[in-house]
């Protein structure tokens, strides 16, 4: 039914003079039965708080305030304890199709979001060294029968950009501007006495409608379903990428990044029921930019970091399992005295995983995907079931 | 400001993504005189006024087709409409729609991908001193043709020629019901008053003239000299429209018809103007385009849109004496504004959506919006384009634009453009090739800390700068 009310254009000339308010879909061509999702999580995530290591007797003293949700929950592999607001995860986790790489990083080292979401996308080993994405370039390895790419978004993001033509789907009803963007508005105004007046109005009004959707797990509900449907049958997607926005948590993180961990949950348990049998044969990866600082700030949250989490979900992932070469989070430890030290290749666990899902060589996969990645231990990392 | 944050933005209509800054700012400004093109390959290819009249006549007749359809077939007629929509006819005036929208999506393409912004500013500025709002079903087609007939070809010239050009278009005729004006003592009006039908003079496009276009309210012009003005204006109609013989006329296109010409010689504003057929309302439009009230009024207007809402007097007296000495040349009165300190030095203008979103799309390097689109972008913002509702036109102050909704739909929009953006866009260097040296560090900060390239775009978009010019 969704495929039905998409707006199609056709594909190379309508995708450059760029439909600007309309959304666009572009096909490409048409059958392994292996499905990928990417989400990205956009504005680096903190995988300290996602994934807690609670074990660690560092934590609790450098987070302060923010631990409270974490301390009691029980512990993954004697060290790591899973935020509550990931149920669902957890569930998936338990029935061992759920995995987590702890400590991982792309081969970026500044603090940069644009640059790092850059390097995580291209697979480059600097910010805009490559025009082309790593989706794209998996696309061009699979058989041209199942090279069908779609991005959840008006645009196609990078990591899906590339010589293999994408699709792009976003819902037509124009999403309201999101929650995260509107506080940032509110400090973009703050200096500016006209414009503050008339953004506190607009805010106060809007708050007072009714059917004002934070996202939540509401949202991210709709969004599972949303990618589940454009997955669907032969023709269906088998690349997809969704970005997910919200997780730079540089205050009110507790609130925030529960709300941000309903989503995303939400989301991977809605992708798992509608996509119904098909989840046997789908692998969900879940990676960020870069951490968050290993100790809270002054403001109720973190701030950029260097080491983080990635998540892989999924029927064929050898899941219930936390791969982590754990740095510590004593003082010593800290990358630059203040971050999660990485000691594991994300560029690794993304091209392992996704070679094995799709039965190709990750001797040959991996350097084609990440060829910024210094890293060639990937095999050893066996994630993914035959 | 800068000089060329002002040029760019003041004067232009933003920077456009990837071109550079100009060298020597008013050199670039006083060059566009010169190199403004009137009429580029979008508009060359455009239905012209005589296809748009066409096309009026034949949703017309179509219309009374069907309403008379209706009464022959005792039907409602509102559920007969119901019953055609639902068969998946067009509406009677559809094609005139998409003419609307064909021409706002042209008038966007050309804003956006223009080398001349300054130029394309008066454009809008005098298309809007002229305003054909398409509310009325008459203007709706006609309105884009308007813009690229009778302003484009003109604006570089003297303000009697635009002056002329715009009251004789075909669109300005129907809109200010001057095509239905007659005569009562014209051989028509006679005829009529025999078979004792009342047949008169509609005043409305000769108040507007005096009103709006040339001397402004409260000049100094009488009841009396609007009455005379209005007798002189009569024939002035447009041909091949009308349903009576007598006033079909050759066309589509502007026609004198002399049978409802007023006989006689006019007084307006104490001057006395022979009987002279279609030339006699010429001689009044020729002495109103260079009257001491028109300079001031213009004057005031222009200062207004360049300057301040509350036009800087020394400002307005420089322009009004450019064009009481030059007779009415209108880049004679660009090259003051350009020359004029209060417009490089006065605090910044609040945007109209139109200003804002063709400055927000011109920033990201779009080139090609669906007209559809960018036609629904401005009604959403609340400016739809050639719809100010008024021959009045669209205001130029802050008053009418700066307000809470209208803010946020600004937001959410800004949103959109970014997310439809090519990821590409370094918002961090944009905002300085926006706005050069003048990007402030409350902005500059807020952009760094965006979670996302198309994040720190939508708040470049939505920042303080670029609300205002």
């Amino acid at each position: 039914m969704l495929i039905g009310r998409r707006q199609m254009l056709a594909a190379a000339g309508a995708a450059t003079t760029a439909a600007l308010f309309a959304p666009r879909i572009a096909f490409a061509r048409a059958a392994t039965e292996r499905r990928l999702v990417f989400i990205i999580q956009r504005g680096a995530a903190d995988g300290l708080a996602t994934l807690a290591p609670t074990g660690d007797p560092a934590y609790a003293g450098l987070r302060g305030d923010l631990a409270a949700d974490l301390l009691d929950q029980p512990k993954l592999g004697g060290m790591f304890a899973l935020h509550p607001a990931l149920a669902q995860l957890g569930a998936l986790y338990a029935g061992k199709q759920a995995l987590f790489a702890h400590a991982v990083a792309s081969p970026y080292r500044d603090r940069s979001h644009f640059d790092g979401q850059n390097v995580l996308e291209t697979g480059g080993a600097l910010p805009y060294d490559r025009p082309d994405g790593w989706l794209n370039r998996l696309l061009t390895l699979l058989p041209a029968s199942s090279a069908r790419g779609l991005a959840v978004s008006a645009t196609i993001p990078t990591a899906l950009r590339g010589a293999v033509q994408v699709a792009s789907y976003a819902p037509t009803a124009l999403p309201d501007a999101s929650g995260d963007l509107l506080q940032r508005v509110a400090a973009l105004y703050a200096a500016d006495p006209q414009l503050h007046g008339l953004w506190q109005e607009a805010l106060q009004t809007r708050a007072m409608a009714a059917g004002f959707d934070s996202g939540g797990a509401k949202g991210g509900t709709a969004a599972g379903a949303l990618i589940a449907s454009l997955m669907a049958g032969a023709q269906g997607a088998r690349v997809v990428m969704a970005e997910t926005n919200g997780w730079d948590t540089h205050s009110g993180q507790r609130g925030r990044l529960a709300a941000q961990l309903t989503g995303l949950d939400a989301l991977i348990a809605s992708l798992r029921d509608k996509l119904g049998p098909a989840w046997a044969d789908t692998l969900v990866v879940i990676a960020t930019e870069f951490g968050r600082t290993a100790a809270a700030n002054g403001t109720g949250g973190t701030d950029h970091g260097t080491g983080s989490l990635a998540m892989l979900a999924g029927g064929t992932v050898l899941g219930g399992r936390i791969i982590s070469d754990w740095p510590g989070l004593n003082a010593a430890s800290l990358y630059e005295n203040r971050d999660l030290k990485p000691t594991t290749s994300l560029d690794a666990v993304i091209g392992g995983a996704v070679a094995a899902h799709f039965t190709l060589d990750p001797a040959i996969v991996v350097p084609r995907l990440f060829p910024g990645s210094s890293s060639s231990s990937a095999a050893a990392l066996s994630l993914i079931g035959g | 400001m800068s000089d060329n944050a002002r040029a760019l933005n003041r004067f232009g209509l933003g920077a456009r993504l990837g071109e550079p800054i100009p060298g020597d700012p008013r050199r670039w400004l006083n060059d566009q005189i010169t190199q403004f093109a009137p009429r580029p390959e979008q508009i060359a290819n455009a239905l012209t006024t005589p296809q748009l009249i066409a096309l009026l006549r034949e949703s017309r007749d179509e219309k009374e087709q069907l309403k008379a359809a209706a009464q022959a077939s005792g039907a409602d007629p509102k559920a007969m409409k119901q019953a055609n929509r639902a068969a998946g006819m067009p509406a009677p005036y559809a094609d005139l729609r998409g003419a609307y929208i064909a021409a706002v999506g042209i008038r966007t393409q050309v804003a956006l991908t223009t080398t001349t912004p300054f130029a394309e500013r008066l454009v809008h500025f005098w298309s809007n001193h002229f305003a054909v709002s398409v509310d009325k079903i008459v203007t709706l087609g006609l309105a884009g043709a308007f813009e690229f007939e009778a302003i484009r070809p003109n604006i570089m010239g003297k303000f009697g020629d635009l002056l002329l050009a715009a009251e004789r278009h075909p669109a300005m005729l129907l809109y200010l019901d001057q095509a239905q004006s007659i005569g009562p003592g014209s051989p028509l009006g006679a005829r009529a008053a025999q078979r004792g039908k009342v047949r008169g003079i509609n005043e409305n496009l000769a108040r507007e003239i005096m009103e709006l276009h040339t001397l402004g309210v409260r000049s100094g012009y009488s009841q009396a000299d609007v009455t005379e003005f209005a007798r002189a204006l009569t024939g002035w109609t447009v041909g091949g429209l009308a349903k009576q013989p007598a006033l079909q006329g050759p066309g589509p296109q502007f026609w004198f018809a002399a049978p409802v010409h007023e006989p006689g010689a006019r007084t307006v504003l104490g001057q006395s103007y022979a009987a002279a057929g279609e030339a006699q309302a010429q001689a009044v439009l020729a002495d109103l385009a260079v009257h001491p009230a028109t300079a001031r009024h213009l004057a005031t207007k222009l200062a207004r849109h360049f300057a301040a809402d509350d036009p800087p007097p020394a400002l307005v007296t420089r322009l009004e004496q450019s064009f009481l000495k030059t007779g009415g040349d209108l880049p004679a009165l660009y090259r003051v504004l350009i020359d004029s300190p209060e417009v490089w030095q006065a605090a910044p203008k609040f945007r109209t959506p139109w200003e804002w979103t063709v400055a927000a799309l011109r920033a990201t390097g779009a080139h090609d919006v669906p007209a559809k689109s960018a036609a629904n972008s401005l009604q959403q913002l609340g400016q739809q384009v050639w719809k100010p509702g008024s021959p009045a036109g669209y205001d130029d102050i802050a008053a009418s634009w700066a307000g809470p909704d209208a803010l946020y739909r600004r937001v959410e929009l800004a949103q959109r453009i970014a997310e439809r953006s090519a990821q590409t866009i370094d918002a961090r260097a944009l905002g300085a090739a926006l706005f050069p040296g003048e990007l402030s560090p409350a902005t500059a900060q807020t952009m760094a800390r965006a979670e996302s390239g198309p994040q720190a775009l939508a708040l470049l978009l939505a920042s303080p700068e670029m609300m205002r010019r």
